[in-house]
């Protein structure tokens, strides 16, 4: 359980990183939080020939919120900061929704949200806020222009994203939220802190007469990407107070296609999405009734 | 592995700092082990999950297996063996666990001090911490001996002490009959 040898570098600058990143191609490896990364090389499911480590990067830690109420984080925001940030959750509160689940403090305190996303694990709460939100990801490389890659072209599979050897991911944005929205996210697992065996982040959004406009939900730990799913369809123009939250979740059910493993068949992982979905639909429904309620 | 490429590091450990020797791949649990030799930080799981190894950086815990001795450097590291006062007095949780039997072989025990000491830095002066979040603060944590309840009921009993000592401080005067 000791890692394997690797060249180490920790650049000062994203310049630097960049330059060392295009210098090393294939064998370069970002090191961010580090909170998946070393225990897959401790267990040597991985063995980079260099890490190139970006926690001496200045400005890499910024939290902001964008004049349009999308929140950038930067690519060393460690999960705890997010979490705390006040004018994050205000612009979307779904961010701390999640973020409260993912693992524990100590490793909240050290793993990084940016770095969460890129490891694309389908197990991961932040790849379905990503997706829900029509988040994008900020990628730059030594010598060209940054390019800004939606959550649906990003996640290309189980920890498979389509960042290209000598590329950094510099910041995530989350989407803000529609006006007179709400969300919700909830997630089941064995113990506290451990991966979900199902998960769910959903929004409503709601028409000025209250009634519902749309209801989408992302779902973790049920394919190999995060996917983002309508069930608009089952409660459309239904009252927000009233609607049938049952069949918006039955219908979810036909949506996803989970697999079994150790912690959860394949049947139960369905069970919790429709579950799951049926529980959190009403919080967000709810959610943005007091929202709009704010706003107005 | 000969040949590998050593890097000096000073890290900062409980108060002193030490250049130690060593590739880029020594875990900081590993550093504090061997180099330093600073035993009380236990390794159990070395991937992360059973938090036995938990000391604190900058005064916030995070896994030390989970990080590079190299990345240390310039943060101050905080281990079971900084929790105790210079003259010998326990920390508060250290005191709390002995009297509520909050360990019973105690490998898991320096990683739930470092966790719970963390945790009472960042209540309030007025605030307490219920057992709900007590529970929150020690879900990262692994114990296979005692079922927990003992350890939740000395994060209460550790915060008692720290409000009952912070009381006694404040009146010095008047401890010597009571003590």
């Amino acid at each position: 359980m000791k890692p394997p040898a690797f060249g180490y570098a920790a650049p000062r600058s994203v310049e630097g990183a960049l330059s060392l990143l295009a210098d090393l191609g294939h064998d370069g490896k970002v090191l961010a939080g580090g909170q998946s990364l070393i225990p897959l090389l401790s267990m040597r499911l991985t063995a980079p020939h260099t890490l190139v480590d970006i926690n001496r990067i200045p400005g890499l830690d910024n939290l902001s919120i964008a004049q349009d109420g999308s929140v950038v984080v930067g690519a060393l925001v460690r999960h705890a900061e997010l979490l705390a940030h006040e004018a994050a959750f205000a612009a979307l509160p779904l961010l701390r929704r999640a973020t409260s689940n993912v693992a524990h403090p100590a490793i909240r305190n050290r793993g990084t949200t940016c770095g969460s996303v890129v490891h694309a694990d389908p197990s991961g709460e932040m790849t379905a806020i990503l997706a829900i939100t029509g988040g994008t990801v900020q990628i730059a490389a030594h010598g060209v222009a940054m390019r800004s890659v939606g959550a649906a072209d990003f996640f290309l599979g189980p920890l498979e994203s389509c960042l290209q050897p000598g590329e950094l991911a510099v910041s995530v944005t989350f989407g803000a939220p529609a006006a007179r929205s709400g969300s919700a996210f909830l997630e089941l697992a064995r113990r506290r802190g451990d991966y979900a065996m199902c998960g769910v982040a959903v929004t409503v959004t709601l028409d000025e007469d209250d009634l519902i406009g749309e209801a989408r939900a992302a779902y973790l730990s049920v394919g190999p990407v995060p996917e983002v799913h309508d069930l608009t369809a089952a409660v459309a123009g239904q009252p927000a107070s009233s609607a049938d939250w049952l069949a918006a979740g039955e219908l979810a059910t036909t949506l996803v296609e989970p697999e079994g493993d150790l912690h959860a068949s394949a049947d139960y992982r369905r069970r919790l999405v429709a579950v799951l979905t049926e529980r959190a639909l009403p919080q967000a429904a709810q959610d943005a009734r007091a929202r709009a309620e704010v706003a107005a | 592995m000969a040949g590998e490429e050593q890097f000096t590091v000073s890290l900062s450990v409980n108060g002193t700092t030490t250049p130690i020797t060593v590739p880029a791949r020594r875990l900081l649990s590993d550093a504090l082990r061997h180099d330093l030799e600073l035993t009380g930080t236990h390794v159990g799981c070395e991937h992360g999950v059973c938090g036995a190894c938990t000391v604190l950086l900058d005064g916030a815990p995070v896994r030390s297996c989970l990080m590079f001795a190299i990345q240390a450097e310039g943060h101050d590291v905080t281990t079971v063996e900084g929790l105790a006062g210079a003259d010998g007095q326990l920390h508060p949780v250290q005191e709390a666990f002995r009297d509520c039997h909050g360990l019973q072989c105690g490998f898991c025990t320096p990683g739930f001090l470092t966790t719970i000491a963390a945790a009472l830095d960042d209540v309030a002066p007025g605030d307490s911490i219920s057992d709900d979040e007590a529970r929150e603060i020690v879900g990262g944590n692994l114990c296979r001996c005692t079922g927990y309840q003992n350890i939740v009921k000395a994060v209460g009993r550790a915060q008692m002490i720290r409000s009952q000592r912070a009381g006694l401080s404040a009146d010095e005067d008047t401890i010597g009959d009571s003590e």
